[in-house]
Protein backbone atom coordinates (compact mmCIF):
# COMPACT_ATOMS: atom_id res chain seq x y z
CA UNK A 1 0.00 0.00 0.00
CA UNK A 2 2.78 2.32 1.05
CA UNK A 3 4.42 1.67 -2.32
CA UNK A 4 1.30 2.75 -4.25
CA UNK A 5 1.11 5.93 -2.24
CA UNK A 6 4.70 6.65 -3.05
CA UNK A 7 4.14 6.12 -6.79
CA UNK A 8 0.98 8.21 -6.74
CA UNK A 9 2.89 10.90 -4.93
CA UNK A 10 5.68 10.82 -7.48
CA UNK A 11 3.25 11.05 -10.39
CA UNK A 12 1.44 13.99 -8.82
CA UNK A 13 4.69 15.68 -7.98
CA UNK A 14 6.19 15.31 -11.42
CA UNK A 15 3.05 16.65 -13.08
CA UNK A 16 3.07 19.58 -10.67
CA UNK A 17 6.74 20.12 -11.42
CA UNK A 18 6.14 20.00 -15.17
CA UNK A 19 3.24 22.36 -14.80
CA UNK A 20 5.42 24.61 -12.71
CA UNK A 21 8.01 24.77 -15.51
CA UNK A 22 5.57 26.57 -17.77
CA UNK A 23 5.93 30.35 -17.51
CA UNK A 24 2.71 31.96 -16.37
CA UNK A 25 1.48 35.36 -17.45
CA UNK A 26 1.76 36.57 -13.88
CA UNK A 27 5.40 35.48 -13.57
CA UNK A 28 6.26 37.27 -16.81
CA UNK A 29 4.52 40.46 -15.73
CA UNK A 30 6.19 40.48 -12.32
CA UNK A 31 9.52 39.52 -13.88
CA UNK A 32 9.33 42.45 -16.29
CA UNK A 33 9.03 44.86 -13.37
CA UNK A 34 12.15 43.39 -11.73
CA UNK A 35 13.98 43.50 -15.08
CA UNK A 36 13.16 47.18 -15.56
CA UNK A 37 14.34 48.10 -12.07
CA UNK A 38 17.57 46.10 -11.89
CA UNK A 39 18.62 44.71 -15.25
CA UNK A 40 17.52 47.03 -18.04
CA UNK A 41 20.12 49.76 -17.46
CA UNK A 42 22.92 47.39 -18.47
CA UNK A 43 21.23 44.69 -20.54
CA UNK A 44 19.01 47.23 -22.35
CA UNK A 45 15.36 47.36 -23.26
CA UNK A 46 15.73 44.69 -25.95
CA UNK A 47 18.13 42.45 -24.02
CA UNK A 48 20.87 43.18 -26.55
CA UNK A 49 23.34 44.39 -23.90
CA UNK A 50 26.15 46.81 -24.75
CA UNK A 51 28.90 45.73 -27.15
CA UNK A 52 32.12 44.91 -25.25
CA UNK A 53 30.65 46.10 -21.90
CA UNK A 54 27.49 44.22 -20.90
CA UNK A 55 26.60 40.81 -22.37
CA UNK A 56 23.44 40.27 -24.41
CA UNK A 57 20.61 38.07 -23.13
CA UNK A 58 19.32 37.15 -26.58
CA UNK A 59 19.51 33.41 -27.20
CA UNK A 60 22.80 32.95 -25.41
CA UNK A 61 23.83 29.67 -23.83
CA UNK A 62 24.01 31.45 -20.46
CA UNK A 63 20.33 32.37 -20.58
CA UNK A 64 18.90 29.29 -22.25
CA UNK A 65 21.26 26.72 -20.70
CA UNK A 66 21.69 25.37 -17.19
CA UNK A 67 19.25 27.11 -14.86
CA UNK A 68 21.36 26.51 -11.77
CA UNK A 69 24.29 28.47 -13.15
CA UNK A 70 21.96 31.18 -14.44
CA UNK A 71 20.43 31.57 -10.97
CA UNK A 72 23.96 31.64 -9.56
CA UNK A 73 24.89 34.57 -11.84
CA UNK A 74 21.95 36.64 -10.60
CA UNK A 75 22.66 35.82 -6.95
CA UNK A 76 26.45 36.14 -6.98
CA UNK A 77 27.27 38.36 -9.96
CA UNK A 78 29.76 37.69 -12.71
CA UNK A 79 32.89 39.19 -14.21
CA UNK A 80 35.38 38.35 -16.95
CA UNK A 81 32.76 36.63 -19.01
CA UNK A 82 33.02 35.46 -22.58
CA UNK A 83 29.74 34.98 -24.44
CA UNK A 84 29.79 33.50 -27.94
CA UNK A 85 33.46 34.46 -28.37
CA UNK A 86 33.01 38.08 -27.29
CA UNK A 87 34.29 39.55 -24.03
CA UNK A 88 32.46 42.02 -21.78
CA UNK A 89 34.31 44.24 -19.37
CA UNK A 90 31.73 45.58 -16.91
CA UNK A 91 31.37 43.39 -13.81
CA UNK A 92 27.85 42.36 -12.80
CA UNK A 93 27.07 42.72 -9.11
CA UNK A 94 25.25 40.01 -7.18
CA UNK A 95 21.52 40.53 -6.60
CA UNK A 96 21.16 38.24 -3.58
CA UNK A 97 18.91 40.82 -1.91
CA UNK A 98 16.13 39.89 -4.34
CA UNK A 99 13.57 37.41 -3.01
CA UNK A 100 13.40 33.88 -4.38
CA UNK A 101 10.19 34.83 -6.13
CA UNK A 102 11.74 37.94 -7.73
CA UNK A 103 14.71 35.94 -9.03
CA UNK A 104 12.40 33.23 -10.38
CA UNK A 105 10.17 35.77 -12.06
CA UNK A 106 12.90 37.87 -13.63
CA UNK A 107 14.73 34.82 -14.99
CA UNK A 108 11.48 33.39 -16.32
CA UNK A 109 10.86 36.76 -17.98
CA UNK A 110 14.36 36.87 -19.49
CA UNK A 111 14.12 33.26 -20.70
CA UNK A 112 10.85 34.13 -22.46
CA UNK A 113 11.60 37.58 -23.87
CA UNK A 114 13.87 39.01 -26.57
CA UNK A 115 12.95 36.03 -28.82
CA UNK A 116 14.00 33.57 -26.09
CA UNK A 117 11.74 30.62 -25.33
CA UNK A 118 12.48 28.32 -22.42
CA UNK A 119 11.00 26.78 -19.29
CA UNK A 120 10.25 28.87 -16.24
CA UNK A 121 12.60 29.19 -13.30
CA UNK A 122 10.75 28.16 -10.14
CA UNK A 123 10.97 29.55 -6.64
CA UNK A 124 12.09 26.10 -5.47
CA UNK A 125 14.96 26.12 -7.95
CA UNK A 126 16.11 29.51 -6.68
CA UNK A 127 15.77 28.40 -3.07
CA UNK A 128 17.91 25.34 -3.62
CA UNK A 129 20.59 27.48 -5.30
CA UNK A 130 21.00 29.89 -2.40
CA UNK B 1 64.51 40.27 -40.39
CA UNK B 2 61.10 38.64 -40.36
CA UNK B 3 58.32 39.59 -42.76
CA UNK B 4 57.86 43.31 -42.75
CA UNK B 5 54.12 43.44 -43.25
CA UNK B 6 51.39 40.86 -43.48
CA UNK B 7 50.33 39.77 -46.95
CA UNK B 8 48.86 42.50 -49.06
CA UNK B 9 45.32 43.08 -47.84
CA UNK B 10 42.34 43.70 -50.03
CA UNK B 11 42.17 47.26 -51.23
CA UNK B 12 38.73 47.90 -52.56
CA UNK B 13 38.49 49.92 -55.73
CA UNK B 14 35.10 51.33 -54.78
CA UNK B 15 36.66 53.70 -52.21
CA UNK B 16 36.58 56.57 -51.60
CA UNK B 17 32.83 56.76 -51.91
CA UNK B 18 30.42 59.53 -51.00
CA UNK B 19 28.81 59.16 -47.63
CA UNK B 20 25.49 60.98 -47.74
CA UNK B 21 24.38 59.45 -44.42
CA UNK B 22 26.37 61.81 -42.22
CA UNK B 23 24.66 65.09 -41.39
CA UNK B 24 27.16 67.95 -41.63
CA UNK B 25 27.07 71.76 -41.63
CA UNK B 26 26.66 73.34 -45.05
CA UNK B 27 29.80 73.29 -47.18
CA UNK B 28 31.14 70.10 -45.58
CA UNK B 29 31.21 66.72 -47.27
CA UNK B 30 31.97 63.21 -46.05
CA UNK B 31 33.42 60.25 -47.92
CA UNK B 32 34.14 56.74 -46.73
CA UNK B 33 37.77 55.93 -47.46
CA UNK B 34 37.85 52.41 -46.00
CA UNK B 35 35.43 49.97 -44.43
CA UNK B 36 35.17 46.70 -42.50
CA UNK B 37 38.60 47.12 -40.92
CA UNK B 38 37.60 45.73 -37.51
CA UNK B 39 37.09 47.62 -34.24
CA UNK B 40 38.83 50.84 -35.33
CA UNK B 41 39.53 52.75 -32.11
CA UNK B 42 41.92 55.73 -32.46
CA UNK B 43 43.77 56.77 -35.57
CA UNK B 44 46.74 58.98 -36.43
CA UNK B 45 48.14 60.51 -39.62
CA UNK B 46 51.74 61.18 -40.64
CA UNK B 47 52.74 64.40 -42.38
CA UNK B 48 52.92 62.39 -45.63
CA UNK B 49 49.26 61.43 -45.16
CA UNK B 50 49.65 57.78 -44.11
CA UNK B 51 46.84 56.77 -41.78
CA UNK B 52 47.54 54.40 -38.89
CA UNK B 53 44.53 52.81 -37.17
CA UNK B 54 44.54 50.95 -33.85
CA UNK B 55 42.18 48.00 -33.60
CA UNK B 56 40.55 47.07 -30.30
CA UNK B 57 41.36 43.41 -30.94
CA UNK B 58 43.73 41.85 -33.42
CA UNK B 59 42.27 40.90 -36.78
CA UNK B 60 44.13 38.09 -38.52
CA UNK B 61 46.72 38.47 -35.80
CA UNK B 62 47.38 42.17 -36.45
CA UNK B 63 46.30 45.16 -34.36
CA UNK B 64 47.48 48.17 -36.41
CA UNK B 65 46.42 48.98 -39.96
CA UNK B 66 48.17 51.44 -42.27
CA UNK B 67 46.32 53.03 -45.16
CA UNK B 68 48.51 54.72 -47.74
CA UNK B 69 47.62 56.98 -50.63
CA UNK B 70 51.15 57.45 -51.96
CA UNK B 71 50.22 59.36 -55.12
CA UNK B 72 47.65 61.56 -53.33
CA UNK B 73 44.82 60.80 -55.73
CA UNK B 74 42.39 60.27 -52.84
CA UNK B 75 42.48 56.49 -53.27
CA UNK B 76 44.14 54.15 -50.80
CA UNK B 77 46.40 51.92 -52.83
CA UNK B 78 48.25 50.30 -49.95
CA UNK B 79 46.75 48.63 -46.90
CA UNK B 80 49.14 46.89 -44.55
CA UNK B 81 48.82 45.55 -41.04
CA UNK B 82 51.20 44.74 -38.21
CA UNK B 83 51.45 44.75 -34.40
CA UNK B 84 50.27 41.61 -32.59
CA UNK B 85 48.19 43.38 -29.92
CA UNK B 86 44.78 45.03 -29.61
CA UNK B 87 44.30 48.40 -27.94
CA UNK B 88 43.05 51.95 -28.40
CA UNK B 89 45.83 54.55 -28.34
CA UNK B 90 47.79 55.62 -31.42
CA UNK B 91 49.64 58.86 -32.11
CA UNK B 92 52.23 60.25 -34.49
CA UNK B 93 54.88 62.71 -33.31
CA UNK B 94 58.28 63.69 -34.72
CA UNK B 95 58.87 60.69 -36.97
CA UNK B 96 57.63 58.13 -34.49
CA UNK B 97 54.40 56.19 -34.34
CA UNK B 98 53.22 55.48 -30.78
CA UNK B 99 50.63 52.77 -30.08
CA UNK B 100 49.22 51.19 -26.95
CA UNK B 101 47.89 47.84 -25.87
CA UNK B 102 45.78 47.80 -22.70
CA UNK B 103 48.96 47.47 -20.57
CA UNK B 104 51.85 48.83 -22.61
CA UNK B 105 52.93 51.59 -24.99
CA UNK B 106 55.25 50.97 -27.95
CA UNK B 107 56.88 53.23 -30.48
CA UNK B 108 58.00 52.65 -34.05
CA UNK B 109 60.47 54.79 -35.98
CA UNK B 110 59.11 56.12 -39.30
CA UNK B 111 61.11 56.53 -42.51
CA UNK B 112 61.04 59.62 -44.75
CA UNK B 113 57.86 58.29 -46.39
CA UNK B 114 56.10 58.02 -43.04
CA UNK B 115 56.29 54.23 -43.09
CA UNK B 116 57.13 52.12 -40.06
CA UNK B 117 60.70 50.87 -40.51
CA UNK B 118 60.57 47.76 -38.29
CA UNK B 119 56.94 46.78 -37.72
CA UNK B 120 57.91 43.64 -35.83
CA UNK B 121 60.45 45.31 -33.57
CA UNK B 122 58.82 48.21 -31.78
CA UNK B 123 60.51 49.81 -28.79
CA UNK B 124 58.48 49.21 -25.65
CA UNK B 125 58.51 52.53 -23.78
CA UNK B 126 55.91 51.80 -21.08
CA UNK B 127 54.97 48.47 -19.51
CA UNK B 128 52.98 46.98 -16.66
CA UNK B 129 50.04 49.39 -16.59
CA UNK B 130 46.99 48.17 -14.75
CA UNK B 131 44.38 46.34 -16.82
CA UNK B 132 41.50 45.00 -14.80
CA UNK B 133 39.17 44.82 -17.76
CA UNK B 134 36.97 47.79 -16.83
CA UNK B 135 38.08 51.10 -18.45
CA UNK B 136 41.14 49.26 -19.65
CA UNK B 137 42.01 51.24 -22.77
CA UNK B 138 45.20 53.30 -22.62
CA UNK B 139 44.73 56.45 -24.67
CA UNK B 140 47.82 58.50 -25.43
CA UNK B 141 48.92 61.95 -26.55
CA UNK B 142 52.24 63.83 -26.59
CA UNK B 143 53.32 67.37 -25.81
CA UNK B 144 56.06 69.34 -27.57
CA UNK B 145 58.63 68.66 -24.85
CA UNK B 146 59.17 64.93 -25.27
CA UNK B 147 56.51 63.73 -22.83
CA UNK B 148 53.78 61.20 -23.43
CA UNK B 149 50.50 61.24 -21.48
CA UNK B 150 48.68 57.97 -20.82
CA UNK B 151 45.20 57.52 -19.43
CA UNK B 152 44.90 54.77 -16.84
CA UNK B 153 41.16 54.37 -16.28
CA UNK B 154 39.69 53.40 -12.92
CA UNK B 155 38.72 49.73 -12.75
CA UNK B 156 35.53 50.76 -11.00
CA UNK B 157 32.39 52.84 -11.41
CA UNK B 158 32.46 54.79 -8.15
CA UNK B 159 35.07 53.07 -5.97
CA UNK B 160 32.52 51.14 -3.93
CA UNK B 161 33.77 48.29 -1.75
CA UNK B 162 31.82 46.08 -4.14
CA UNK B 163 31.75 47.62 -7.59
CA UNK B 164 28.32 48.56 -8.97
CA UNK B 165 26.59 46.88 -6.05
CA UNK B 166 23.58 48.46 -4.40
CA UNK B 167 24.21 49.33 -0.76
CA UNK B 168 28.00 49.06 -0.96
CA UNK B 169 29.77 52.18 0.37
CA UNK B 170 32.60 54.13 -1.24
CA UNK B 171 36.13 53.40 -0.04
CA UNK B 172 37.95 56.32 1.58
CA UNK B 173 40.63 56.95 0.54
CA UNK B 174 39.83 55.32 -2.76
CA UNK B 175 42.71 52.82 -3.31
CA UNK B 176 42.13 52.78 -7.08
CA UNK B 177 43.71 56.24 -7.34
CA UNK B 178 47.21 54.97 -6.49
CA UNK B 179 47.59 53.24 -9.82
CA UNK B 180 44.61 54.29 -11.95
CA UNK B 181 41.86 56.91 -12.23
CA UNK B 182 44.18 59.52 -13.72
CA UNK B 183 46.65 60.59 -16.37
CA UNK B 184 50.29 59.52 -16.07
CA UNK B 185 53.20 61.31 -17.74
CA UNK B 186 56.23 59.43 -19.10
CA UNK B 187 59.22 60.23 -21.29
CA UNK B 188 58.50 59.54 -24.95
CA UNK B 189 62.00 58.23 -25.66
CA UNK B 190 62.82 55.91 -22.75
CA UNK B 191 62.38 52.15 -22.82
CA UNK B 192 60.48 50.06 -20.29
CA UNK B 193 59.15 52.76 -18.01
CA UNK B 194 56.38 51.91 -15.56
CA UNK B 195 54.69 53.46 -12.52
CA UNK B 196 58.00 54.08 -10.73
CA UNK B 197 59.43 56.17 -13.54
CA UNK B 198 56.23 58.00 -14.49
CA UNK B 199 54.46 60.93 -12.86
CA UNK B 200 50.80 60.91 -11.88
CA UNK B 201 50.06 64.09 -13.81
CA UNK B 202 46.38 64.40 -12.84
CA UNK B 203 44.10 62.32 -10.63
CA UNK B 204 40.40 61.92 -9.86
CA UNK B 205 39.53 61.08 -13.47
CA UNK B 206 37.29 58.02 -13.70
CA UNK B 207 38.10 57.20 -17.29
CA UNK B 208 39.48 59.25 -20.14
CA UNK B 209 39.44 57.91 -23.67
CA UNK B 210 39.71 61.22 -25.57
CA UNK B 211 42.62 63.51 -24.79
CA UNK B 212 44.75 66.00 -26.74
CA UNK B 213 47.55 68.45 -26.20
CA UNK B 214 46.46 72.00 -27.01
CA UNK B 215 49.39 73.73 -28.69
CA UNK B 216 47.79 77.20 -28.43
CA UNK B 217 48.33 77.36 -24.68
CA UNK B 218 50.52 74.28 -24.19
CA UNK B 219 48.05 72.42 -22.04
CA UNK B 220 46.61 68.92 -21.74
CA UNK B 221 42.84 68.63 -22.25
CA UNK B 222 40.87 65.49 -21.46
CA UNK B 223 37.30 64.23 -21.76
CA UNK B 224 36.08 62.23 -18.77
CA UNK B 225 33.51 59.46 -18.96
CA UNK B 226 31.21 60.26 -16.03
CA UNK B 227 29.98 57.68 -13.55
CA UNK B 228 27.04 55.36 -14.22
CA UNK B 229 23.92 54.09 -12.51
CA UNK B 230 22.83 56.72 -9.98
CA UNK B 231 19.24 55.46 -10.14
CA UNK B 232 20.05 51.77 -10.02
CA UNK B 233 22.32 52.21 -7.00
CA UNK B 234 20.43 55.00 -5.20
CA UNK B 235 16.73 54.97 -6.17
CA UNK B 236 16.02 56.89 -2.93
CA UNK B 237 17.82 59.96 -4.34
CA UNK B 238 17.48 59.69 -8.12
CA UNK B 239 14.82 58.62 -10.58
CA UNK B 240 15.56 57.03 -13.94
CA UNK B 241 15.29 60.33 -15.78
CA UNK B 242 17.73 62.14 -13.47
CA UNK B 243 20.07 59.19 -13.73
CA UNK B 244 20.01 59.55 -17.52
CA UNK B 245 20.94 63.26 -17.26
CA UNK B 246 23.59 63.02 -14.52
CA UNK B 247 26.47 63.56 -14.31
CA UNK B 248 27.94 65.74 -17.09
CA UNK B 249 30.43 64.31 -19.53
CA UNK B 250 33.15 66.81 -18.73
CA UNK B 251 36.10 68.40 -20.50
CA UNK B 252 38.97 69.37 -18.19
CA UNK B 253 41.95 71.61 -18.89
CA UNK B 254 44.69 70.05 -16.76
CA UNK B 255 47.74 71.36 -15.02
CA UNK B 256 50.25 69.06 -13.37
CA UNK B 257 48.92 67.92 -10.00
CA UNK B 258 45.25 68.61 -10.72
CA UNK B 259 42.49 66.57 -9.13
CA UNK B 260 39.14 66.26 -10.90
CA UNK B 261 37.33 64.74 -7.94
CA UNK B 262 36.34 61.18 -8.86
CA UNK B 263 35.06 59.15 -7.01
CA UNK B 264 34.10 61.54 -4.23
CA UNK B 265 32.13 63.96 -6.40
CA UNK B 266 30.50 64.23 -9.80
CA UNK B 267 29.64 67.32 -11.79
CA UNK B 268 25.94 68.15 -12.10
CA UNK B 269 25.42 70.17 -15.31
CA UNK B 270 21.95 71.34 -14.24
CA UNK B 271 22.88 72.68 -10.77
CA UNK B 272 26.34 73.57 -12.20
CA UNK B 273 27.99 72.22 -9.05
CA UNK B 274 30.30 69.51 -7.84
CA UNK B 275 27.95 67.15 -6.02
CA UNK B 276 29.01 64.71 -3.31
CA UNK B 277 28.71 61.16 -4.65
CA UNK B 278 26.03 59.10 -2.88
CA UNK B 279 28.66 56.43 -2.13
CA UNK B 280 30.30 59.08 0.08
CA UNK B 281 27.21 60.40 1.85
CA UNK B 282 25.73 62.53 -0.91
CA UNK B 283 22.03 62.85 -1.63
CA UNK B 284 22.06 64.58 -5.01
CA UNK B 285 22.18 68.04 -3.38
CA UNK B 286 25.13 68.16 -0.97
CA UNK B 287 28.19 69.64 -2.64
CA UNK B 288 31.80 68.55 -2.22
CA UNK B 289 35.18 68.40 -3.90
CA UNK B 290 36.65 71.68 -2.66
CA UNK B 291 40.07 70.39 -3.74
CA UNK B 292 38.85 69.43 -7.21
CA UNK B 293 38.91 71.60 -10.32
CA UNK B 294 35.78 72.44 -12.32
CA UNK B 295 35.25 71.21 -15.86
CA UNK B 296 35.84 73.71 -18.62
CA UNK B 297 33.03 72.41 -20.89
CA UNK B 298 30.13 70.14 -19.95
CA UNK B 299 28.10 67.88 -22.22
CA UNK B 300 24.99 65.75 -21.56
CA UNK B 301 25.47 62.62 -19.48
CA UNK B 302 26.70 59.22 -20.63
CA UNK B 303 27.43 60.18 -24.25
CA UNK B 304 30.83 58.45 -24.11
CA UNK B 305 33.43 60.97 -25.33
CA UNK B 306 36.02 58.73 -27.00
CA UNK B 307 38.17 61.23 -28.89
CA UNK B 308 39.28 64.85 -28.55
CA UNK B 309 41.06 66.82 -31.26
CA UNK B 310 42.10 70.46 -31.42
CA UNK B 311 41.81 71.51 -35.02
CA UNK B 312 44.84 73.35 -36.35
CA UNK B 313 44.27 72.81 -40.07
CA UNK B 314 43.75 75.38 -42.79
CA UNK B 315 40.89 73.72 -44.71
CA UNK B 316 37.92 74.44 -42.42
CA UNK B 317 36.45 77.95 -41.99
CA UNK B 318 38.16 80.30 -39.56
CA UNK B 319 35.78 79.67 -36.64
CA UNK B 320 36.95 76.04 -36.44
CA UNK B 321 40.61 77.00 -36.08
CA UNK B 322 42.02 75.85 -32.73
CA UNK B 323 38.57 74.65 -31.65
CA UNK B 324 37.85 71.23 -30.18
CA UNK B 325 36.18 68.32 -31.92
CA UNK B 326 34.83 65.61 -29.61
CA UNK B 327 33.72 62.20 -30.89
CA UNK B 328 30.90 60.79 -28.80
CA UNK B 329 30.75 57.01 -29.01
CA UNK B 330 27.10 57.06 -27.86
CA UNK B 331 25.43 56.22 -24.59
CA UNK B 332 24.14 53.05 -22.98
CA UNK B 333 23.50 54.28 -19.46
CA UNK B 334 20.51 56.45 -20.39
CA UNK B 335 18.13 53.45 -20.65
CA UNK B 336 15.12 53.31 -20.32
CA UNK B 337 15.33 56.79 -21.89
CA UNK B 338 16.42 56.61 -25.52
CA UNK B 339 20.16 56.69 -26.10
CA UNK B 340 22.12 59.78 -27.20
CA UNK B 341 25.46 60.67 -28.68
CA UNK B 342 26.79 58.84 -31.74
CA UNK B 343 27.93 62.21 -33.11
CA UNK B 344 30.89 64.55 -33.29
CA UNK B 345 30.59 67.81 -31.39
CA UNK B 346 32.50 71.04 -31.90
CA UNK B 347 33.45 73.64 -29.29
CA UNK B 348 34.87 76.97 -30.54
CA UNK B 349 38.05 78.03 -28.68
CA UNK B 350 40.01 81.24 -28.43
CA UNK B 351 43.44 81.51 -26.79
CA UNK B 352 43.11 77.99 -25.39
CA UNK B 353 39.73 78.66 -23.76
CA UNK B 354 36.19 77.76 -24.86
CA UNK B 355 34.63 80.64 -26.74
CA UNK B 356 30.97 79.75 -27.23
CA UNK B 357 28.53 76.87 -26.76
CA UNK B 358 29.21 73.38 -28.05
CA UNK B 359 27.29 72.24 -31.11
CA UNK B 360 26.77 69.02 -33.05
CA UNK B 361 29.16 68.97 -36.02
CA UNK B 362 28.65 65.55 -37.60
CA UNK B 363 25.59 63.46 -36.79
CA UNK B 364 23.81 60.25 -37.73
CA UNK B 365 26.67 57.79 -37.41
CA UNK B 366 24.10 55.44 -35.86
CA UNK B 367 22.13 55.41 -39.11
CA UNK B 368 18.80 54.98 -37.34
CA UNK B 369 16.25 57.57 -36.27
CA UNK B 370 16.33 56.59 -32.60
CA UNK B 371 18.81 54.43 -30.74
CA UNK B 372 17.07 52.46 -28.00
CA UNK B 373 20.07 50.26 -27.28
CA UNK B 374 23.67 50.70 -28.47
CA UNK B 375 23.73 47.54 -30.57
CA UNK B 376 21.20 49.20 -32.89
CA UNK B 377 23.82 51.78 -33.91
CA UNK B 378 25.38 50.88 -37.25
CA UNK B 379 28.47 52.99 -36.59
CA UNK B 380 29.93 54.62 -33.48
CA UNK B 381 32.56 57.36 -33.84
CA UNK B 382 35.60 56.55 -31.71
CA UNK B 383 38.72 58.26 -33.11
CA UNK B 384 39.62 61.60 -34.68
CA UNK B 385 42.66 62.74 -36.61
CA UNK B 386 43.58 65.69 -38.77
CA UNK B 387 45.03 64.97 -42.21
CA UNK B 388 47.82 67.16 -43.65
CA UNK B 389 45.32 68.87 -45.99
CA UNK B 390 43.20 69.87 -42.98
CA UNK B 391 40.43 67.33 -43.53
CA UNK B 392 39.06 65.50 -40.50
CA UNK B 393 39.33 61.72 -40.28
CA UNK B 394 36.94 59.70 -38.13
CA UNK B 395 37.13 56.02 -37.17
CA UNK B 396 34.18 53.81 -36.25
CA UNK B 397 34.65 50.78 -34.04
CA UNK B 398 31.47 48.92 -34.99
CA UNK B 399 32.21 48.15 -38.62
CA UNK B 400 35.64 49.71 -38.93
CA UNK B 401 34.59 52.48 -41.28
CA UNK B 402 37.00 55.38 -41.84
CA UNK B 403 35.38 58.68 -42.81
CA UNK B 404 37.04 61.74 -44.29
CA UNK B 405 35.26 65.06 -43.78
CA UNK B 406 36.28 67.94 -46.02
CA UNK B 407 35.17 71.53 -46.51
CA UNK B 408 34.41 72.62 -50.03
CA UNK B 409 32.91 76.02 -49.32
CA UNK B 410 29.50 77.35 -50.20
Amino acid sequence: MKKYFAIAFLITCSSICLWAQKPTKQMLQKGKIVYEQYCLACHQVDGSGVPHLNPPLVKTSFVLGDKKSLIGIVLNGLSDVEVDGETYSNPMPGFNFLTDEEVANVLTYVRNSFTNKATAVTIAEVKSSR
Amino acid sequence: MVTIFSAFDNVNDSYPKDNPDLKLPSGFKAVTIADNLGGARHLAVTKQGNIYIKLARVKDGKGIIMLQDANHDGKIENQKSFGNYGGTGIYVKDNYLYASSNEEVYRYALNEKGEVISPNQPERIIKGLLNRRQHESKSITLDNDGNIYVNIGAFSNACQEKDRTKGSVGMRPCPVLDSAGGIWQFKANQANQSYGSGVRYATGLRNVVGLDWNTTNNQLFVMQHGRDQLFQLYPEFYDAKQSAELPAEAMYALNKGDNCGWPYIYYDPIQKKKILAPEYGGDGKKTGGEDAIDPIVTFPAHLGPNALLFYTGAMFPERYKNGAFVAFHGSWNRAPEKQKGYFIAFVPFKDGKPNGEWEIFADNFAGVEEVQSPSQAQHRPCGLAQAPDGSLLVSDDVKGTIYKITYKGK
